[in-house]
């Protein structure tokens, strides 16, 4: 399982950053594919993406003059969630793939959590009220309103969407400020942490997996525990990354469907089903 | 509301939980979806998207 999640976050990561000629150039996509949003976190300034963020586009929509309902981005929500759940997060998120590959290297004492869990797992809410809907309804940057979780927090941007085009584009390059090196910090500090701590940007700051963590209880993907088969040996729990105890697996919106459990299970009680 | 709790204490609790969407809970929320895309679509929301995709995000890449 952990095989086939690894192969296909790769495949996604790379068709929907597949625009090579950006990556060569230091310039961006610029067809029609970017009316669509993908599921995950990923930036539409990286020179390789074909589609849209979705945290992206929501906040593109709130920044508009006036306030309309953001019906076409709340629509991808709905459906990816509907369906997916946090899945997205475990399968089809680049920048959540970057964080799996630096847990995997072998230094440092490896934690699931950071100390005060419980309190800090509800910084992705505040994330997701106060800099994607609330900054970008009500922050400004001289006239016009500003997507304020990109522009001060967003860790995809800086490494999907920054450093590739900065590399190859010098005009961008001349005029880096003390914001630029703000990103580069936050980046850096969260990639340092994702050796030592299971995704922490997923588990605390991401606004797309505090949306997606409400459908993680009625999504079509899911993770079932057949009971009556259930041994309590409690494998599932020592193997679950995010620290989930059995009955929070699948349902607890910090379940990213990566399917360690269904993997460490010795009697095959957990597994994904419809 | 307080549904994105971890209030699933004992199984019984989880069990009902699961069972309590039933097997088609999911399609709901495709539905709504759709429509909401519809919506977006008649509004002209997803020009206003591809229009700011399009172009280099400057806030995005920390210059902005």
């Amino acid at each position: 399982m952990q095989k086939l999640r690894l192969i296909v976050q790769l495949v996604f990561t790379i068709v929907t950053n597949g625009y090579a000629y950006g990556f060569l150039n230091g310039k961006i996509y610029q067809g029609a594919m970017k009316y669509v949003c993908v599921p995950g976190l990923n930036c539409y300034s990286c020179p390789g993406a074909v589609m849209s963020c979705p945290i992206g586009a929501l906040q593109a929509l709130l920044n508009r003059q006036g306030f309309s309902v953001p019906f076409g981005v709340l629509g991808f929500f709905f459906v990816f969630g509907s369906l997916l759940g946090r899945t997205v997060c475990g399968f089809l998120c680049p920048f959540g793939l970057v964080q799996d590959l630096l847990h995997k290297i072998p230094v440092f004492r490896k934690r699931k959590r950071l100390p005060g869990h419980h309190i800090l797992k509800y910084g992705k809410y505040a994330t997701l009220v106060l800099l994607v809907c609330v900054g970008s309804m009500f922050l400004f940057g001289g006239f016009a309103k500003i997507p304020a979780f990109c522009k001060y927090l967003c860790p995809s941007g800086t490494l999907l969407g920054a450093l590739p085009l900065l590399g190859r584009n010098e005009l961008l390059r001349s005029q880096i400020g003390g914001l630029f090196y703000w990103k580069l910090g936050v980046l850096i500090f969260l990639l340092l942490l994702s050796v030592k701590v299971y995704r922490p940007f997923c588990q605390y700051l991401c606004p797309l997996g505090a949306i997606y963590g409400w459908f993680n209880r009625f999504c079509l993907v899911k993770i079932r525990w057949e009971e009556e088969k259930c041994v309590s040996c409690g494998a599932c729990e020592r193997a679950c990354p995010v620290a989930l105890s059995l009955q929070e697996i699948s349902v607890s919106p910090e379940c990213i469907r990566c399917g360690r459990c269904v993997d460490a299970c010795p009697a095959k009680c957990l597994h994904f089903k419809r | 509301m307080g549904f994105w709790k971890n209030d699933a204490k004992d199984r019984h609790t989880a069990v009902a939980v699961r069972r309590s969407f039933g097997k088609y809970g999911w399609l709901p929320g495709v539905l709504l979806g759709i429509l909401c895309l519809g919506i977006g679509a008649a509004q002209g929301q997803f020009a206003v998207i591809w229009r700011k995709a399009v172009m280099i995000c400057l806030e995005c890449i920390g210059i902005g």
